[in-house]
């Protein structure tokens, strides 16, 4: 038993009902003691704690902040402690907790490396000029039409306005070239009777036939690893999950990507919604999971709208439900949107956010597999690895494999932006030279001097880098990485100790702020590339310090933020993109 | 709790349940669901901690405690990480120390640590130097903004400039042992910080006043109004003080007292972490009900 102690502020009436318009009556007892006191039990918060995320949504997009009156009645809702309300609410960037003070939309404007150097600061101060309200925001995650918008709606809809203006998927390539991209453009991702035209379902229905056994053998045999960077062996995974008995399951789709530079994610859900919700259910039925999640970020409004419909149009057919495609099982999906936290796209973070706590990493192990969403099994991966399933049913392992290389089979999604004559969404076969990808994209504008490869969290090669075969053990061995596909080009016209401090200035932003190293890592190796930008040279022992600090986030940070945060930086000192020693 | 641990050196472990891993070379046995910390307490080896503390759930958040394992890419944290069979630990290898050293460098660089003395001799253990990391670079960008000592009652002062952000707190007042939830860390990244609900007065908060959080509080970031009180009269003088223990007399419950007593005054009131009945925790009456003893009328 627990007691709830709410201050007296009350919500107004349109607060409570946006609030109440998301979180569905509850069937267990409140003991009402007095108006400030209330007692609701540990196991009843922690049942309807997961609703605290879009409660929070609901009230930011009526008022535009999160009111003291507001979230009393959310704590009061949902039996969450006031002090732990708040400490949600300000976790995430698309929440404030002090009133704006105006009634207008909020137009966030990237100020990552890609937007950076399309004019992003021009197109901020034009809109302030213009009475905007601005926001300025880390990677949208629409690196291929830089600078990129994100309109937070008040009194309307959130919106990206080159949603609009570029209806279309940004992709160069032969669909019939292709076995990830091949769909786009070729249904109407609204339809799922088009999706069903061009074969959709159709390996569903044959997952269902071969049997979950069947198909973790033919996603081990086709050496599918993870795509969001951390390569993880899917077959593995899902394995693991098959095995666990007992305990309710999970599937998720983590489809936060947040790694500036990366929005290959978001054209999927944008264009090919109903496959990633096909691939989702197979890895759901596969696995034994009856509960499937879909966590999207939350400046992603088209792909959400899409999704959404996806997923009613897939359950009012039978394709989810109690009894999917005939299959005599259960499997559904809850979509959940973040609010602006980088880290939530590291899972144990985002099982965090999606339970209704601070999206802060845990210890691993135990593992995801064991104890991932409320403490149970769970698998998780990202739109890109799931839909690789499908050509891999379709065709069979061996087949799979006959592109990219033994170690790297299959085909990769990468994203160029940048000084790129063609930015976009491209999919190369593992082993296609960065030289090769690069052309393809039309090639460099200007004179190349650097490429970011795999985002912020990722490193920087040289012109020299043209022959790297685009795999993941040619890439770690040249000591960078594929990370989540980015490929983001800068010719020499880049101020590129601006593209570094901003980085560094990312993560200090992006930490979660739980753990040490990081917390203050981030903040220490952001201030002296701040130092090196105002003096134009490190002096020795500032050179040791930001090795030193590499050295301890790597080593002693809980998760993978802080494990990365210093790689571009390294990679840009070795490389002398920016000062070197004095 | 944690279990006991044993060594080899001394009894073997009888139990089917003991794990045996490798300390720095010697092999050292804990029951299983021990943590690599119990096997260096074992082990006799003396490993820093901040927001480790034996009466909380591990948050492993500070990071001080790290070691290194064999066959694991990064360190990992000894507080919260169970032993197991066959496992090879180092706790002095060069990235170990070198880890320890940053985390106390960056607590040192961004903390008030000046009565935190337990983490400033690890400082000093490891080398720490929290000086190289003033920059000349602009102000605007530093790290925290110095914030006013909260003084909101005559029973505890929160004073956040002395924050490590251990988590001790919230975990005392919140699932391991009060269930107020009065406080949780709020903000993130280096802005993070822990606070009531919109940072309201404590009186105006769940507070309870049961002092646990004080308690816990590795860095007197959380101190008792007393003490607060002495130091800002340049007269708070632990090594003039007694320690007397003593059995609460509010109810039945049998919760030990400690009476912190200087100059024939009681300054603060305890109770042991390792007490079967209070785990360390108190209630407003016994935590700062004995303003009556020192009244002299």
């Amino acid at each position: 038993m627990s007691d709830l102690f709410i201050s007296e502020e009350a919500a107004t009436a349109e607060e409570v009902a946006a609030v109440d318009a998301v979180i569905p009556e509850a069937d267990s007892v409140l003991i009402i003691e007095s108006e400030r006191l209330v007692r609701g039990g540990q196991a009843r918060r922690n049942e309807r704690r997961h609703l605290l995320l879009p409660a929070l949504h609901a009230l930011q997009h009526e008022i535009g902040w999160i009111s003291p009156g507001g979230s009393n009645h959310i704590a009061y809702r949902l039996q969450v402690p006031p002090a732990e309300v708040f400490g949600v609410a300000s976790f995430y960037e698309l929440f404030r907790t002090d009133d704006p003070g105006h009634t207008q939309s909020v137009t966030h404007i990237c100020v990552d490396p890609a937007c950076r150097i399309a004019g992003a600061t021009a197109l901020a101060e034009a809109t302030e000029a213009a009475g905007g309200k601005v926001h300025a925001s880390p990677c949208l995650g629409q690196c291929e039409r830089a600078p990129a918008v994100f309109i937070q709606g008040r009194g309307e809809p959130d919106a990206v306005p080159a949603d609009t203006e570029h209806p279309s998927a940004p992709i160069h390539q032969d669909p019939d070239d292709l076995q990830l991209l091949t769909r786009i453009g070729r249904y109407d991702p609204t339809s799922l009777d088009d999706y069903r035209g061009i074969g959709g379902y159709a390996m569903l229905a044959k997952a269902i036939e071969m049997g979950p056994d069947a198909v973790i053998a033919a996603v081990t045999d086709s050496g599918l690893s993870g795509r969001g960077g951390a390569a993880f062996p899917t077959g593995i995974k899902w394995r693991g999950v098959a095995d666990q008995t007992g305990r309710p399951k999970h599937v998720i789709a983590n489809c936060d990507e947040s790694e500036p530079g990366t929005f290959k994610d978001r054209i999927l859900m944008e264009h090919d919604p109903f496959a990633v919700v096909e691939a989702l259910t197979i890895a759901g039925l596969t696995t034994g999971a009856e509960n499937g999640w879909l966590y999207i970020r939350g400046e992603y409004p088209l792909a959400t709208e899409r999704i959404n419909g996806a997923i009613d149009a897939a359950r009012a057919a039978g394709l989810l439900g109690d009894d999917v495609a005939g299959s005599g099982k259960r499997f559904d999906i809850d979509v959940r949107r973040g609010a602006g936290a980088y880290i939530c796209g590291e899972e144990t973070a985002l099982f965090a956010s999606i339970e209704g706590y601070r999206g802060e990493p845990r210890n691993k192990p135990p593992f995801p597999t064991t104890h991932g969403l409320f403490s149970e099994p769970t698998a998780i991966n990202n739109p890109e690895t799931l839909i690789n399933v499908l050509p891999i049913l379709e065709h069979g392992a061996d087949a799979y494999r006959g592109k990219g290389t033994d170690r790297s089979p299959g085909t990769k999604l990468y994203c160029l932006s940048g000084n790129v004559a063609q930015p976009g969404l491209y999919e190369f076969a593992f082993g296609t030279t960065l030289g090769e990808a690069l052309a393809d994209a039309g090639g460099v504008t200007g004179n190349l001097h650097a490429i970011l490869m795999g985002g912020a969290a990722g490193s920087f090669v040289g012109p020299d880098a043209m022959d790297l075969p685009l795999t993941l053990e040619d890439t770690r061995e040249a000591g960078t990485t594929l990370g989540s596909g980015v490929i983001m080009v800068f010719n020499d016209t880049v101020d590129m100790t601006d593209v570094v401090v901003r980085i560094t200035e990312f993560f200090r932003n992006e930490s979660c702020g739980q753990c040490v190293p990081c917390r203050v890592g981030t903040v220490r190796q952001h201030e002296v590339m701040v130092e090196l930008s105002e003096k134009g040279t490190l002096a020795a022992e500032r050179s040791q310090l930001i090795d030193d600090m590499a050295l301890a986030m790597g080593d002693a940070s809980i998760c993978g933020l802080g494990h990365t945060a210093s790689g571009a930086v390294q990679s840009a000192i070795n490389l002398g993109l920016i000062g070197g020693s004095s | 709790m944690t279990a006991p641990a044993s060594t080899n050196g001394g009894a073997p472990q009888p139990s089917e349940t003991a794990v045996t891993i490798s300390v720095d070379g010697s092999d050292v046995s804990v029951p299983e669901g021990g943590t690599i910390l119990d096997a260096c307490k074992a082990a006799g080896i003396d490993t820093p901690t901040i927001c480790y503390a034996d009466n909380l759930t591990p948050v492993n958040v500070c990071r001080v405690c790290v070691v290194e394992v064999e066959g694991n890419r990064t360190l990992v944290p000894s507080c919260s990480r169970p032993a197991e069979e066959g496992m090879v630990v180092s706790t002095d290898s060069d990235r170990v120390r070198h880890s320890r050293k940053m985390v106390l460098e960056f607590l040192g660089s961004d903390v008030d640590l000046s009565e935190a003395d337990e983490i400033t001799q690890w400082g000093e253990h490891y080398g720490a130097d929290p000086s190289r990391y003033v920059t000349e670079a602009d102000s605007s960008i530093a790290a925290r903004a110095p914030q006013e000592v909260k003084v909101q009652d005559n029973l505890y002062i929160r004073d956040y400039d002395k924050c490590v952000l251990c988590y001790k707190c919230v975990e005392a007042c919140g699932d391991d042992a009060q269930h107020t939830f009065a406080i949780a860390v709020a903000g993130r990244g280096s802005d993070a910080t822990i606070s009531t609900e919109f940072d309201v007065t404590l009186p105006d908060s769940a507070c309870v006043y049961c002092g646990n959080c004080v308690a816990v509080c590795p860095t007197n970031a959380l101190q008792f109004k007393s003490e607060f009180d002495l130091r800002a009269a340049g007269d708070w003088r632990p090594e003039d003080q007694t320690v007397t223990t003593t059995i609460c007399s509010y109810c039945g419950v049998g919760c030990n007292l400690e009476l912190h007593v200087q100059d024939n005054e009681i300054v603060k009131c305890t109770s042991p972490d390792d007490h079967s009945v209070t785990m360390g925790n108190l209630c407003i009456k016994g935590r700062f009900g004995y303003q009556y003893v020192n009244s002299r009328k």
